[in-house]
């Protein structure tokens, strides 16, 4: 793969830790919302769970920016100061919560290919990605059984939930292109072995997919038009919204401590 | 969290006793537990069962009104620890019903009684949290009430109830911490945040106070529950200790407690305070609360949209389950 010569190594994990850090900040933020409003108190437990984690590893990820950028910016600083458009997530973890089936589905197209992400980031060149990769890869091979779980659960399920789970997935195919299109940053980053190489990650990510989705009797979208933009802060309507919420106390009250 | 065991106990002490009846009066007397396959008197299973379960259902709604500031926490380590807190207590809740469940009433009976309104649940959850001081005050506040109700309870005559609050006891009092120190992070900022602390103070210290249930010269029924060892203090004792807790705690953190009336009485050694508003307590145990109407439709909501759910969940069971016997033949 060619490296592009006119990104610099910081600048561009720079942008690479930002991507993974909003995408899992956003994808927290979204099905934290669940909580205290879940199907069965369980899935409160599991759904949390899953946030808490996410949440966690946008921590790793933003400090990680922060460190490299070096212009004293830390994990709150790039959480709660940036607009939308300087927010570097996939569009798919911005789609707003829905039913049940809505969130799961995300949920399970996404985990699938962080999972795949997060294991070939665990041996980059970067002991400092490999470390945050190795350390979440453990809590996404979780996330995978679950959201895969439950995506059998709601597909073999009954004639209701197979109708939706069906839909969601129709719905959030599109969303799925992006993960798998390297841009400059990405090249720079896997050229160099700290980032990898994202259109490999389609094979394994397609193989899990069908596997699942055989398994809950779904029918697999066909490929067509995809969305993109997340990357480069291009986003969808809905991440003002959830950005204005989640920032709104820290940006509006005057504090240099919370 | 906490919920005060509003109505009467079940029946009484009047009636004849059986032999089954002294065995179980004798291992109260000697403080041995209570185990779901004893024999218990029917009044004590009842109000036991009406026990637990509220405290369950408070629980459960008590993940309302802290899990509305989720969303809007101003840090991410703040936000990590609020999302840790709510789960808790829904952890808290499952514990709690399934303890409630030895007594032989299935979740989803109890589940309704919650739903239906005939249950109730701590009052507390009915008042609002309107600014992010909120959550750092009901930590400090409600938790801390709720430590203070329900440590004893650790060594109540029931088993599954005793072992239960043990690990809840544990959790919450990290809960409360956590809230001290959001209140003392805001109470030491900028002049906005510690004006957002005392206003929360403001708001929640009468709930607070009357969390422990009304005075003891209105709750004639504390005497039944005392000798069944299922409360252990009166709702006065445990009230006074509070307070004598928090003024301190209040005065560290250069906040005021709105009671004119509160002043340390040098002769009892405890701190002296005004009378709650004993109507609004009332009221919002009636239903006339800023948020009972809001919670339960939270719930209700919950419960109605997540129906489809349980029902595949069920459902697919059932076809593997149905799998699994043809292969096996």
């Amino acid at each position: 793969m060619s490296v592009p010569p006119d990104i610099e190594v910081d600048a561009a994990l720079f942008e690479f830790a930002l991507r993974l850090g909003d995408s899992a900040l956003v994808l927290g933020q979204r099905i934290s919302a669940w909580t205290g409003h879940a199907p069965v108190v369980e899935e409160d437990l599991a759904l949390t769970n899953v946030a808490l984690d996410l949440v966690g590893q946008a921590r790793l990820w933003l400090t990680l920016a922060g460190d490299v950028e070096g212009a004293g910016r830390d994990e709150d600083r790039l959480a709660y100061y940036r607009d939308a458009s300087e927010y570097r997530n996939v569009l798919l973890v911005e789609r707003p919560n829905g039913n049940f089936a809505d969130t799961i589905v995300r949920q399970f197209l996404f985990d699938t290919w962080h999972f795949y992400l997060l294991q070939r980031l665990g041996s980059s060149n970067d002991e400092r990605v490999a470390g945050i990769a190795q350390k979440s890869v453990r809590e996404v091979a979780y996330h995978v059984r679950r959201s895969g779980d439950w995506v059998v659960r709601l597909g073999d399920g009954t004639d209701l939930s197979r109708t939706r789970v069906q839909a969601a997935l129709d719905e959030l195919w599109p969303y799925t292109g992006e993960l798998f299109a390297p841009d400059d940053i990405d090249r720079a980053v896997a050229g160099r072995g700290i980032g990898c190489d994202l259109a490999a990650l389609r094979e394994p990510w397609l193989r899990h997919v069908d596997g699942i989705l055989a398994d809950a009797t779904l029918a697999r979208p066909k490929d067509g038009w995809m969305h993109s933009g997340g990357k480069s802060g291009r986003h969808t309507e809905q991440l003002g919204y959830l950005l204005a919420e989640m920032q709104s106390v820290r940006r509006s009250i005057p504090g240099d401590r919370w | 969290m906490y919920t005060q065991l509003v109505e009467a106990p079940e029946g009484g002490i009047g009636e004849a006793r059986s032999a089954e009846q002294a065995i179980f009066d004798d291992k109260i007397d000697r403080s041995i537990t209570i185990e779901p396959s004893d024999w218990m008197p029917d009044a004590y299973r009842k109000t036991l069962l009406r026990q637990i379960s509220q405290h369950a259902h408070s629980e459960i709604v008590g993940m309302l009104p802290e899990g509305n500031w989720i969303s809007r926490a101003p840090s991410l380590e703040r936000k990590l620890i609020l999302m840790a807190k709510v789960q808790d207590e829904a952890g808290h809740g499952l514990y709690l019903y399934s303890a409630a469940e030895t007594l032989g009433t299935p979740r989803d009976e109890m589940t309704e009684a919650l739903l239906s309104g005939r249950a109730k649940y701590s009052s507390i959850f009915n008042y609002p949290t309107l600014t992010w001081a909120d959550v750092g005050t009901i930590g400090w506040l409600v938790d801390g009430a709720a430590i203070i109700n329900q440590i004893p309870l650790t060594r109540c005559s029931y088993g599954p109830y005793a072992r239960a609050l043990v690990r809840v006891c544990k959790e919450e009092s990290f809960h409360q911490r956590q809230g001290f120190d959001i209140v003392s992070t805001l109470a030491h900022g900028s002049p906005e945040q510690h004006a957002m602390a005392q206003d929360a103070l403001n708001r929640w210290w009468w709930p607070s106070v009357m969390m422990f249930g009304p005075p003891d010269s209105e709750s004639q029924h504390n005497e039944t529950s005392m000798r069944w060892k299922i409360k252990l203090f009166s709702n006065d004792d445990l009230r006074q200790k509070f307070v004598d807790q928090t003024v301190p705690q209040a005065e560290a953190l250069g906040l005021t407690i709105p009671d004119p009336d509160l002043r340390y009485d040098e002769s009892t050694g405890h701190y002296a305070f005004g009378t709650p508003d004993w109507q609004e307590f009332y009221d919002v145990v009636k239903g006339n609360g800023p948020c009972n109407r809001d919670r339960l439709r939270a719930r209700r909501e919950a419960y109605d949209d997540g129906a489809w759910v349980r029902d595949a969940a069920l459902a697919h069971a059932e076809k593997r389950a149905a799998r699994a016997t043809s292969d096996a033949a």
